[in-house]
């Protein structure tokens, strides 16, 4: 089999093996449903009870703040969906509901946009600079007397660029805001202490830290009023009710304790190797543009812009030559719309169009990446030397 | 294991692995004809109103027969090969037949393209037909 270099761990990470170990053990040999009260439900019980352990550990939170849900996608709207019903808005207070920035993931943008259209929530988009970053003042201006919610992400996936969520949640403190922050990019990359950290949700998915897909959690601090967006069995204290979902849920909570015990390492290692993408692009490739904030990032993110290219052509490219990438504009459906987070830092379409996004991991070696230094060069030389761009020109 | 029925096995395989086309494939990571024709008897160039993209194309005509199409494309796998395809498929032929051909050519001549990448091979069509009514508008001046 052709070698492939897997350089999209932004994306998804492959399950830890010894999380899938634990998942198919659960399947196996435990049939329980964790509400019975037999043993086989207890057994059930007792392993969510440790996932939920381990999760909340790894935040320095209480395990009854932890709720776990089906995801990344999932922890968004039942943050956002559960705070802005459980506080009715006096009809007459001014100002938005709901602030969010105008980078954060769909999960979160499109939910303010689906609230705005059919809730009569009303919301406020604060913009970034050019490197991404929210200005915590803007936030603070945006506040008005019926904000409720503010929704600001703390790494943002395509950019990698950290928020500096500490500051924004203490503005929320000040004003008496409820501050949610999709962490879904950070926990269990980052150190990330609730303890410390002035966030009341967070949202959490296990698919970023070598877990399952399809099983993530929101972190409520204690106090936090939020109102369920299922209705049925009661389930998680009722804030997210239906069957657990067991052997994902032991397979998050395994791969939450096993990144926060390889946390620091795995973070130095990757910024490594990161940097070293960061400095051969910039050395070897005309006219490359960095994307994103050039120290607070992500450790494990590398993105750029070149100027005459098109993100799906990058990555066919690469993809034939066995590189695993993204790119915020690629799309297969024949409607390449740039992404909002490249818009939202200032850059031109055109210019948007040719984005591509390296995200490094735990099996990624100096090999690897030395390997993707050397195809990525020629491949953005042809797609420019057939762009009918005259930035191609210009860029050489 | 779950097990999965033999038959639905191999295509499931094929369409996972195989997004574009050898055809296409070929055609994006050698393109022929890039680039603008010397002294164009037409240029013509077209955008794909689904994300901005754009190509254009110059023609040489000689006794009312494209002897020579060459490309330049902004834009993704399926428009960079459709653009390549389609000159060559113009070359040789009479004006009229070169103006006849549609989508449908370029994309049976790739082998297919993936679902919702009309638009894409339209835009070389588009771009091909406004080159030859730029020549047919240029030998009437
Ligand atoms: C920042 C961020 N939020 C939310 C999500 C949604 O996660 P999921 O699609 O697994 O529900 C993702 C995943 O791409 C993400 O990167
Ligand atoms: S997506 Fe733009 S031309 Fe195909």
């Amino acid at each position: 089999m052709e070698r492939r270099v897997y350089l999209d761990h932004a994306a998804t990470t492959p399950v830890d093996p010894e999380v899938a170990e634990a998942m198919a053990r659960v399947l196996r040999e435990v049939p329980g449903n964790p509400s019975s009260i037999y043993a086989e439900g207890r057994r059930a019980r007792a392993l969510v009870d440790t996932a939920r352990e381990e999760v909340a550990a790894a935040m320095g939170a209480d395990p009854s703040e932890i709720v776990f849900t089906s995801g990344g996608t999932e922890a968004d709207n039942l943050a956002i969906r559960g705070v802005l019903k459980a506080h009715r808005p006096d009809p007459d207070a001014s100002g938005p509901h709901l602030v969010i920035s105008s980078i954060e993931h769909h999960a979160v943008l499109d939910t303010a946009e689906d609230l705005e259209r059919h809730a009569h929530v009303r919301v406020a988009v604060v913009g970034v600079d050019g490197t991404g970053r929210v200005d915590p003042r803007d936030v603070a201006d945006a506040i008005g007397e019926a904000t409720r919610l503010i929704s600001i992400m703390h790494g943002n996936n395509e950019i990698g660029t950290i928020q500096p969520i500490d500051e924004i949640g203490r503005v929320a403190r000040e004003r008496g805001v409820t501050f949610h922050t999709d962490a879904v990019q950070t926990v269990g990359i980052l150190p990330f202490d609730v303890r410390t950290l002035p966030v009341d949700l967070v949202s959490v998915n296990a698919h970023k830290f070598y877990g399952p897909k399809g099983v993530g959690a929101l972190y409520v601090r204690k106090g936090t009023r939020i109102a369920t967006m299922q209705t049925g069995g009661g389930q998680e204290k009722g804030r997210r009710t239906g069957t657990e979902n067991v052997a994902g849920i032991v397979g998050l909570g395994s791969a939450m304790r096993i990144a926060t015990e390889r946390r620091d390492g795995e973070a130095e290692k990757q910024r490594r190797l990161r940097d070293r993408i960061l400095e051969g692009v910039r050395a070897r490739v005309p006219a490359a543009v960095l994307t994103g904030h050039p120290t607070e990032r992500l450790p494990n993110n590398a993105s750029f812009c070149f100027p005459g290219t098109q993100g799906e052509a990058l990555i066919v490219a690469l993809d034939l030559e066995g590189f695993s990438v993204s790119s915020g504009s690629a799309c297969t459906s024949g409607k390449t719309e740039p992404s909002h987070v490249l818009l939202a830092i200032g850059l031109e379409r055109e210019v948007a169009q040719g984005s591509l996004r390296v995200t490094v991991g735990r099996d990624t070696t100096e090999s690897d990446v030395d390997a993707f230094l050397a195809a990525l060069p020629p491949i953005v030389e042809r797609i420019r030397s057939v762009s009918a761009e005259p930035l191609s020109a210009s860029a050489r | 294991m779950i097990e999965r029925s033999e038959a639905a096995r191999p295509e499931a395989r094929r369409e996972q692995q195989d997004l574009y086309s050898a055809a296409a494939v070929d055609h994006f990571t050698s393109p022929r004809n890039v680039g603008g024709v010397e002294e164009p008897d037409g240029k013509g160039s077209d955008t794909n109103p689904a994300c901005g993209d754009r190509t254009t194309i110059t023609v040489r005509l000689r006794d009312g027969r494209v002897t020579e199409a060459r490309f330049r494309t902004f834009g993704c796998v399926a428009a960079i090969a459709s653009a390549s395809v389609l000159t060559e498929l113009a070359a040789g032929r009479t004006a009229a037949e070169a103006r006849a051909l549609g989508p449908g050519d370029v994309i049976s001549a790739l082998g297919g393209l993936p679902e919702r990448k009309e638009g894409c091979a339209l835009m070389a069509v588009g771009a091909l037909r406004a080159a030859l009514v730029d020549a047919q508008v240029r030998a009437r001046a």
